[in-house]
């Protein structure tokens, strides 16, 4: 619609503001939760107003000096941990998607096709679906409780794989011919022309990939039984005793902001790169 | 600076009884400092043939010698040649000066080198102030110049050009005709250049290799290629509109064809009594598309003379001396 008449603007604000204050509201109420001493939280009504106990709350998290029943685990270090992975998911995934459609597109090498089918049946096969046997393999393998173990299983997808593939295929073969009489070989191209024309889908994959990694739940629950491995997200179910004992919510809400922020900047950083990446590129 | 010879040409797709033969047995001497026009319809093998000497197709059967160095094994880079693509393949992310500067880059030239012989093709394309942008930002007719740019800068033995023009306004085509002329008076470089446009072919060649289906129908002077095509394939593709191919003309023989150019026809008082049908107005010029019989027939008269009416009978007279002769079965000049 390109119609500008007053109270259609009314209207679609009020829906947009109604919208946005409905998605804030739970992360308003984490932020407010995560300032006041465990006592307060659980007063009905709970304060809807940010409280004095920030920094010291924040410090607890940080550090792990709680003293509560559940895990107590410092919070930094889960988010060290939560970093490194999602970085080297981010990362690796690019890396090996990168050469692996480099090599499906660009080289004619027997069973190119049942590589292809390959790649595309594990899109087929999340981690979920194959969690059993893959934590066999990295048991096995005696990576429990490493950062190999944390990531390899999740680095091997064809997501990204694909994505490069139909970006590889819309370079147009002139452009390898030239590269060719200007005497590069294969993997001079691939460095010279096809990484620098890579470039914006690589941000918009970093991100939603890095994201993606630290996002893990599931996996590290499976991996991980050493407080000095896991993961943020996963170290914020750990805090919460089950039963009655009581929580320190406002630890617990603390270490969930905590963990928002990484993420949340990484986006805020690469917004530009990352939309650029998913609507144009440059041929 | 080298000749390119191509000695029993073949190029086939697939294997064994269902390959797909599009370049039947080519063999061309071009000469040292030669610029030949390899032109023909769509389809006709002509871009395969020059993608053959460039080493971008691999060669089924035959020869390509570049000087006295047999090139069927070599890689493209090896070969010692340039080439320019039709939509001029511009690597995008690179600037004027760093799309020039590439091949040489690999080639571990040294930098001082490289920059003085990247600033020396800019000046004679009049690249100067463009050498900081990227492709992107330069017009049709620039990009085509920093694609020339590329092959000038390599200093090589041979220029290929994959139909470069094909992507230029009318105007702009014919400009940069003339410049590529002068740049080939000026460096002498031995050049092959694929076209479908029969002018640029004419204009550009000092000899020109008619292809169709395949072959190599001709292999001549744009001045033997008109005058005396070698066969009714080049008679009617070289030449517009093109030559007139009677098979009832009066005075022919059972099993041949007549061919006469629209120009070579004459309307006065005497010779062909014909009947017109259409009358076209180019400007300088009109075509008047008529019946000899039962066959179709172009005159091409000066516009200054009274325009004839649909209806009407004209008389035609072909000058005997630009007669054309051809076998009717095998299309062959006789």
């Amino acid at each position: 619609m390109v119609e500008r008449r007053p109270l259609a603007t009314a209207i679609s604000h009020f829906v947009l503001i109604l919208g946005m204050v409905i998605i804030a509201f739970p992360l308003y109420i984490t932020f407010v939760a995560s300032t006041h001493t465990a006592q307060d939280i659980v007063q009905v009504p709970m304060p809807l107003l940010p409280g004095p106990h920030l920094i010291e709350n924040y410090t607890h998290a940080i550090q792990g000096t709680s003293g509560s029943a559940a895990s107590t685990a410092p919070v930094g270090h889960m988010m060290l941990v939560s970093l490194i992975s999602a970085l080297m998911i981010a990362v690796g995934k690019i890396a090996i998607s990168l050469l692996s459609a480099f090599a499906i597109v660009y080289f004619r090498f027997p069973g190119r096709t049942f590589f292809f089918w390959a790649i595309f049946v594990t899109l087929m096969l999340p981690v979920e679906v194959r969690i059993g046997p893959t934590y066999q393999v990295v048991s096995d393998l005696g990576m429990l409780n490493t950062y190999a173990g944390l990531t390899v299983p999740l680095i091997a997808s064809a997501t990204a794989t694909f994505l490069f593939r139909q970006f590889f295929l819309s370079v147009p073969d002139e452009l390898v011919e030239a590269a060719r009489v200007d005497g590069a070989g294969p993997m001079r191209f691939f460095w010279d022309v096809l990484l620098p024309l890579s470039r914006t889908s690589i941000a918009a994959l970093f991100v939603i990939q890095f994201i993606y990694g630290w996002n893990q739940y599931l996996w590290p629950l499976l991996v991980t039984t050493d407080e000095s491995m896991y993961p943020v997200v996963m170290g914020i179910k750990r805090m919460i005793s089950g039963g009655d004992a009581a929580n320190d919510w406002n630890i617990v809400m603390a270490t969930a902001i905590l963990a928002m922020i990484p993420p949340a900047l990484v986006v805020l950083l690469m917004q530009r790169w990352f939309v650029k990446g998913l609507v144009d590129a440059e041929k | 600076m080298a000749s390119i010879s191509l000695r029993n040409l073949v190029k086939r797709y697939g294997h064994g009884p269902k390959a797909n033969q599009v370049i039947h047995g080519v063999n061309a001497e071009i000469q040292d400092g030669e610029f030949v026009v390899i032109v023909g319809p769509s389809g006709c093998g002509k871009s395969t043939l020059l993608r053959m000497v460039a080493g971008l197709e691999d060669i089924s059967g035959g020869e390509i010698a570049i000087g006295s160095r047999v090139v069927n094994q070599l890689e493209p880079a090896e070969r010692d040649i340039a080439m320019v693509f039709q939509n001029y393949a511009l690597y995008p992310h690179m600037s004027v000066f760093d799309n020039m500067a590439y091949g040489l880059k690999i080639a571990k030239v040294p930098k001082d080198e490289i920059k003085a012989r990247v600033d020396k093709a800019a000046k004679i394309l009049e690249l100067g102030h463009l050498l900081e942008r990227k492709p992107r930002e330069l017009s049709g007719g620039q990009r085509q110049r920093v694609a020339m740019g590329r092959a000038i800068v390599r200093q090589p033995q041979v220029f290929l050009f994959d139909e470069p023009l094909s992507n230029l306004d009318a105007k702009l085509r014919a400009q940069t005709r003339l410049e590529i002329q002068k740049l080939h008076r000026e460096l002498g470089i031995t050049s092959l250049f694929v076209t479908h446009d029969q002018v640029e072919a004419m204009t550009l060649a000092q000899r020109m290799i008619v292809m169709n289906g395949g072959h190599m129908e001709q292999f001549g002077t744009p001045e033997e290629v008109y005058h005396r095509p070698a066969s009714t394939f080049v008679a009617s593709f070289i030449g517009s509109p093109p030559m007139n191919l009677l098979q009832h003309a009066p005075g022919a023989r059972p099993g041949t064809l007549l061919g006469i150019r629209p120009e070579h026809l004459d309307v006065g008082s005497e010779g062909w009594e014909v009947v017109v049908d259409t009358v076209e107005l180019l400007g300088a010029e009109r075509l008047i598309y008529a019946r000899l019989g039962g066959e179709a027939l172009i005159v091409r008269v000066e516009e200054g003379r009274p325009a004839p009416q649909p209806g009407d009978t004209l008389h035609v007279a072909p000058r005997e001396d630009r007669l054309h002769w051809f076998d009717q079965a095998s299309g062959q000049r006789l």
